[in-house]
């Protein structure tokens, strides 16, 4: 291709635009990083900008196991805990009932069966506003209301309409011949899904669990409605950290604190995070 | 081993029928073949003996016990399926011993079994490899030993060979029919080709429009087609089929072919033909089979019963093996398979000869075969 000048100035435009992107992308994380290794005077009296004069680890200390969370001098520490033992049986049911789902909906031929998928579908497009009052009132009912067990509750029914959506459209492009096969060769119902469906399906789990991850670790609203102090997510816990009236706002601290909060997800993402692109690649396509 | 008894099938789609009324016996060791042109049903009758559809009329006896009910994995009966369908996260020793697993046999007889198989089929060295390593012949024989693996009733095969190249496609077709003589089993097939079914089957079933066309031996359908539909469907080239009028020629029953210009071409039939005497006067279809037209040779079969007519030669094919010859029946193309190497030309008036233990005939509004 002939390099004419106007080519050349697309070019450079292009690049200009792109590294004025990634700075505006990156700055952010670099504020909260620098201030967060810096005593609270640096960070009133000089700029956000610039480099620790005095390098502390003491602010990630602090927001980790010693900052007030609302009335207690905790940390962020048992509130991490909380998101852990919240987003793993979440993420795992929801991805395994959404597979489920998807292997009746795609390999049993009854009526009704894309109405239903529909309206399941039609869960994804509800706000999570108008299922607080009806969630809190179900999860009074069945005795969950304040606890993690709760959360998980909600967090898999929201998350239903995502997973099954996803592996509907992977296993409608599943070759039918595989499963009429397994049928034939005596695997039933739970087998086909666990021995044919299920190890075939690696870049839509991967899909799936990153997707539900990252919504459910993030997720702020559920959280502040259906937990009390004992059964806080992460995300609240941060709010409370950095909203608290009392004392003196620590800045450093709600930095350290707000990159404790985001580590998980940025661990998630970036070890699949080649897998989610592809994935979604795949599924969009094939389904 | 078994015996398979199709009794009054039927499948309908909503108002759409796909099979009408299927009645097929099968004896135990016996190769059917069910052949037939797209959407003639025969996919829709082997799903409904896996057990993969449901007939919506009718009953299936596997060694006369009643399996019209009973689940696909309870059958007794496994499957190669068209596409191979391996599964793909599971090694080639894997795919064997699956139904084996899912049976809960004991893990050493799985061992021993799977063993047993690779060798029967040679595929030993493949048995740590997943089937996306494999070629098509490759995937062909592990979907085959897969079905092997667990000494079932009745296999079923459906268009196995359609995925492969035409030269492995016959290898395999050679290698299918050994395994039948070695292992004596009872084998359902499908395919749209009707040369697989001519050399696999002991019996095919010719279908069409979710009808039975015609049920026999290899034999019998190339013989004696049933109806007009059998005669054009078996053999390559197709049969002639071309419209006579029955007459009787100074006593001799014979069959005139008008060629359009004035001119007749008579065939004076044998005694054989002596059912025909109740179409006289009328029309009847002739067929007659490329190898039934030969040059008038000395050393022809049964001599009295040749007899001769002129036709144009319009095209000549040779293949090699043989000699295609497309000519002028009387205003039809008519095909004529002779020997190779014949000095012929196209264009002049040529003398042939029609052997008459090869010609059939059919009723001109039914298209029923004549006998």
């Amino acid at each position: 291709m002939d390099k004419t000048p106007l080519t050349l100035a697309a070019r450079v435009l292009l690049y200009l635009i792109l590294v004025i992107a990634a700075f505006a992308f990156i700055t952010p994380v670099y504020v909260m990083v620098v201030n967060s290794l810096k005593p609270l005077d640096e960070i009133r009296n000089g700029n956000l900008l610039a480099l620790p004069m005095a390098w502390t680890v003491e602010p990630w200390l602090q927001a980790w196991s010693k900052a007030q969370i609302g009335v207690q001098a905790t940390g962020l520490k048992p509130y991490f805990i909380n998101s852990f033992l919240l987003v793993i049986p979440a993420v795992v049911l929801s991805t395994l009932i959404g597979a489920l789902n998807g292997y009746i909906l795609t390999q049993f031929k009854f009526k009704f069966a894309d109405t239903l998928f529909a309206a399941m579908l039609f869960s994804v497009f509800i706000p999570f506003q108008i299922v607080l009052i009806p969630m809190a009132k179900t999860l009074g009912f069945l005795g969950l209301a304040g606890t993690v067990k709760g959360l998980i509750f909600v967090n898999v029914v929201y998350g239903i309409g995502f997973t099954t959506l996803f592996f509907r459209n992977y296993y409608a492009a599943f070759p039918n011949e595989l499963v009429r096969s397994a049928r034939m060769d005596g695997a039933g119902f739970f087998g086909v899904l666990h021995k044919i469906l299920l190890p075939n399906s690696a870049p839509i789990i991967v899909v799936t669990v990153i997707w539900q991850f990252t919504n459910i670790w993030n997720e702020f609203l559920f959280g502040a409605s259906f937990s009390d102090y004992t059964s806080f997510p992460m995300t609240v816990a941060l709010n409370n950290l950095v909203s608290s009236s009392t004392g003196v706002k620590e800045y450093n601290v709600h930095f350290a604190g707000a990159f404790i909060a985001a580590i998980p997800t940025l661990v998630v993402y970036l070890v699949s995070g080649k897998y989610f692109v592809r994935g979604l690649m795949a599924g969009s396509v094939k389904g | 081993m078994s015996s398979l008894d199709l009794v009054n099938i039927q499948k309908s789609f909503g108002p759409v029928q796909i099979l009408h009324d299927v009645s097929i016996a099968l004896k135990d060791g016996e190769f059917l073949v069910l052949v037939g042109p797209s959407g003639c049903g025969k996919s829709t009758l082997m799903n409904i003996i896996a057990g993969l559809e449901e007939p919506t009329g009718g009953q299936l006896l596997l060694d006369s016990k009643d399996i019209t009910q009973v689940a696909p994995a309870a059958r007794d009966i496994s499957m190669v399926f068209q596409s191979y369908a391996l599964y793909p996260n599971m090694t080639v020793a894997k795919n064997i011993e699956f139904p084996l697993e899912m049976r809960k046999v004991e893990k050493s007889a799985r061992a021993a079994r799977v063993q047993s198989v690779a060798k029967l089929l040679q595929i030993e060295h493949l048995l740590e490899r997943k089937p996306r390593q494999l070629s098509g012949g490759q995937r062909q024989r592990v979907a085959i030993g897969r079905a092997l693996a667990r000494e079932p009733k009745l296999y079923l095969f459906d268009e196995p060979l359609s995925n492969l190249d035409a030269q492995l496609r016959l290898d395999m077709r050679t290698e299918i029919k050994k395994l039948h003589q070695r292992l004596k089993s009872t084998i359902v097939y499908v395919t749209h080709d009707q040369i697989e079914a001519m050399t696999l089957a002991t019996r095919i079933a010719v279908m069409k429009g979710g009808v039975v066309q015609q049920l026999g031996t290899p034999h019998e359908v190339y013989n004696r087609p049933a109806n007009t539909f059998v005669a054009g469907f078996m053999g390559s080239p197709r049969m002639n089929l071309a419209k006579a009028q029955v007459v009787d020629v100074a006593g001799a029953l014979s069959l005139e072919f008008q060629t359009g210009n004035g001119k007749k071409i008579t065939l004076p039939l044998s005694e054989q033909f002596a059912f025909l005497k109740r179409y006289l006067g009328q029309e009847v279809i002739a067929g007659i089979r490329p190898e039934a037209i030969n040059l008038p040779t000395s050393n022809l079969e049964h001599k009295d019963l040749q007899r001769p007519f002129v036709a144009k030669i319009e095209v000549i094919e040779p293949t090699g093996a043989d000699t295609q010859v497309i000519l002028n029946f009387g205003g039809h193309e008519f095909t004529a398979t002779l020997a190779p190497d014949l000095a012929l030309s196209v264009g002049p008036e040529t003398s042939f000869t029609v052997d008459l233990t090869k010609l059939v005939c059919f009723d001109a509004k039914t298209e029923l075969l004549i006998a």
